[in-house]
């Protein structure tokens, strides 16, 4: 098979597409813990919260941005009330406490969403409206609802990049992420800061739930798969940093995409097709991990280190 | 007086416990291992379902005998699967382990179970080996081997004189298996041959790569949600209606329901459907939407059938569960009312059996069914039979 310009512009978006995914994942994840140094591994399950919630409300109120727009304050709601409930006691606490109870969340949710919607996975529809697909060019259809999905993954990155350096709660969390005992020492609530920081990420987790929720399906445990990916991301940009949660999901969405798409094809031209067939699948698998060890060995702090560094 | 009364009944009750002891000692005991959770738990679950209602139509008893089954949910993992195992023949001593959708898990599960001298009676996976070099007398399935139906696709498109297809599975036992059986009747030209994670959710890059290669028919194997994520987004890329899609465990049951209009008119080989016309399969299908107010899949009619046959053989030696070899020849015979109607065992223990095609269509009621287009193949023989070296 060729590769034509086209079939690479088209999976720079499908990459695209899975990276603004990821982006919107990682962003809370690494500022919770760059700012409040913790880990929460239950990151993953108010991401699928968010899915639940926005496939309940949609079959309320019959509309699927309702539903979205419903479902993106409730899960703030549900991390807030996880923060002020379980988190508060962990912060000082060790980062294997943190892991442990975090982990406890996890089992903890998805045992809940299973009480309540049951364990057989949910498969809801593209709205009507985005269901179709449009030509970007001529013989290059692409499904109107990724588009979207872009386009929303790129406006929040927007929005958060002048929340985070143009504003004074900006400020705080800048501050906060590169000297905690400073900010409080200069008289900021850093309680208060904690659960804004926590809530807002535990909304961009929802949304990302929220908008996964018809291309793939709403199951218990849905979120732990993209979790993985997701410390992957904070880890190749640098923990806390926004500006490396960007990079680093725009870059492993792209590695992935791109792995799957065009490494069987390039290895053919190197090594036998039959060879290359094995080959190809194995190392598209693995390629975001070797690219996280690559950064790791040259980066051990990441690419856009938060902490220390201006 | 009356305390001599009170004595001579309790006495009575006790000899009756005792008497009735050794009875409800001789209890078949069922392992039955299956998915239950997760995106493929709907298939554990219409497998679940249907022996309940095997056990239901026999009155909760098998061969004559009391029954208990033990349910283990798999999770998709083969070291999960085997775990399961370990435990029905340790400390449950199950008579039997059944079940098992996934070929990776059968390959883990079934020799551990034959290997202990347990039968292992398959209601779903098929896997090659199985069939030939690893067949075992203990060994039994009231299902397929995996080649056999995507050969029946293979056929029906070559006869077809479809050329350039593009061939997706996901890269397991069961994937390699479904491509290669297609391979086997399928003879022009394949113009991609792509292998995708096992239980990946999203296909849009493979979409993708799928146009690019521009091929004139596409045969896929995705088997539960797999498939409904892949039918779902293959309409979402605008490809359905431009190159036809065939399929093989892709469009079923389970997933018509939840795709609805982006699978009608689909076509899928198979070796049951609902509208098969005999007996046990009308009372199957009927009482199955009774009872659970669902039409049953495929998956369901194997795991039923499954029941069936085991209720066959503890029949056939009288409820001595030491006799496997009596309840291996009766096996064999395959005596039962079989929803897919009456079949006979090859020599490992592999069912022959008709295909026939498929299609996704709107019945009167405006539901979506699967109805019977046509036999593909009678009596088809799996290709491995041969490399069995079991006689009998």
């Amino acid at each position: 098979m060729s590769i034509t310009l086209s079939l690479v512009l088209e999976q720079t978006l499908n990459g695209l597409q899975y990276g603004v995914m990821l982006f919107l994942m990682a962003a809370g994840l690494t500022l919770v813990f760059g700012i409040m140094n913790l880990v929460n591994l239950a990151h993953g399950s108010l991401y699928m919260v968010g899915a639940y919630l926005a496939t309940a409300f949609t079959e309320k109120t019959g509309s699927f941005v309702l539903g979205v727009a419903l479902a993106l304050p409730a899960t703030l709601l549900v991390g807030v009330l996880v923060e002020v409930v379980a988190l508060r006691t962990l912060y000082e606490r060790d980062h294997l406490d943190q892991v442990l109870a975090t982990f406890g969340l996890i089992l903890f949710f998805n045992e809940l969403v299973a009480i309540i919607w049951g364990r057989a996975a949910i498969f809801t529809s593209v709205p009507r409206f985005l269901s179709g697909h449009f030509r970007i060019l001529p013989g290059l259809p692409y499904p109107t609802y990724r588009a979207v999905i872009i386009l929303i993954g790129v406006a929040v990155a927007v929005l958060l990049w002048v929340l985070v350096t143009r504003t004074r709660l900006g400020m705080r969390i800048r501050a906060g992420a590169s000297n905690r005992t400073m900010i409080s020492a200069l008289g900021v609530d850093i309680r208060l800061l904690y659960t804004l920081v926590f809530g807002l990420g535990a909304a961009l987790a929802g949304l990302a739930g929220a908008m996964a929720g018809p291309i793939y399906s709403v199951q218990p445990g849905m979120g732990e798969g993209i979790l993985i990916q997701v410390f992957v991301v904070i880890v190749i940009g640098g923990i806390g940093s926004i500006r490396g949660a960007i990079v680093g999901a725009i870059v492993v969405g792209m590695a992935d995409t791109l792995g799957r798409a065009f490494l069987k094809p390039l290895l053919a031209t190197v090594i036998s097709p039959p060879a290359a067939d094995k080959a190809g699948p194995a190392l598209a698998s693995m390629s975001i991990y070797l690219l996280m060890a690559a950064v790791l060995f040259f980066r051990p702090e990441g690419l856009f280190p938060a902490r220390g560094c201006s | 007086m009356r305390t001599t009364t009170a004595r001579a009944a309790l006495a009575g009750l006790l000899v009756a416990f005792f008497a009735a002891a050794p009875a409800s000692a001789q209890t078949v005991k069922i392992g039955f291992i299956t998915t239950l959770s997760g995106p493929q738990g709907a298939i554990g679950e219409h497998m679940k379902n249907s022996v309940e209602l095997a056990l239901d139509h026999l009155g909760r008893k098998v061969g004559g005998l009391d029954v208990e089954v033990i349910y283990g949910d798999d999770q998709v993992k083969p070291d999960v699967g085997k775990q399961l195992a370990d435990e029905m023949l340790k400390k449950h001593k199950v008579n039997f382990v059944s079940g098992v959708i996934w070929s990776n898990v059968m390959l883990a599960v079934a020799p551990t179970v034959t290997g202990a001298g347990t039968f292992m009676i398959g209601t779903n996976a098929g896997p090659h080996e199985l069939a030939g070099k690893m067949c075992h007398e203990l060994f039994f399935t009231t299902s397929w081997q995996n080649d056999q139906t995507p050969e029946a696709m293979g056929k029906y498109m070559q006869d077809q004189n479809i050329t350039d297809v593009y061939a997706m599975a996901p890269n397991y036992a069961a994937g390699k298996d479904m491509v290669s059986g297609f391979k086997r009747y399928f003879k022009n030209k394949i113009v991609g041959e792509v292998y995708t994670q096992l239980g990946q959710q999203d296909y849009q890059a493979e979409i993708s790569q799928l146009r690019a290669g521009n091929p004139k028919a596409v045969f896929v194997f995705y088997p539960g949600g797999m498939g409904i994520q892949f039918l779902k987004q293959y309409a979402q890329a605008g490809l359905r209606g431009q190159i036809p899609l065939y399929s093989v465990y892709t469009v079923d049951e389970i997933s018509l329901p939840a795709v609805k209009e982006a699978a009608l008119g689909q076509f899928e080989t198979r070796y049951w459907s609902p509208d098969l016309k005999n007996e046990a399969n009308q009372k199957y299908v009927a009482e199955f939407r009774k009872k659970y107010g669902k039409t049953p899949v495929f998956y369901g009619a194997q795991s039923y059938d499954g029941i069936m046959l085991i209720d066959a053989a503890v029949k056939a030696v009288k409820g001595d569960l030491t006799n496997k070899k009596g309840m291996i020849a009766a096996m064999r015979q395959a005596d039962y009312k079989s929803t897919r109607g009456p079949y006979k065992y090859n020599v490992n223990h592999f069912p022959i059996e008709n295909f026939y095609l498929l299609k996704a269509v709107q019945d009167p009621g405006g539901e979506l069914v699967m109805q019977i287009q046509k036999t593909v193949f009678e009596n088809h023989k799996d290709s491995y039979a041969g490399e069995c070296p079991m006689k009998w």
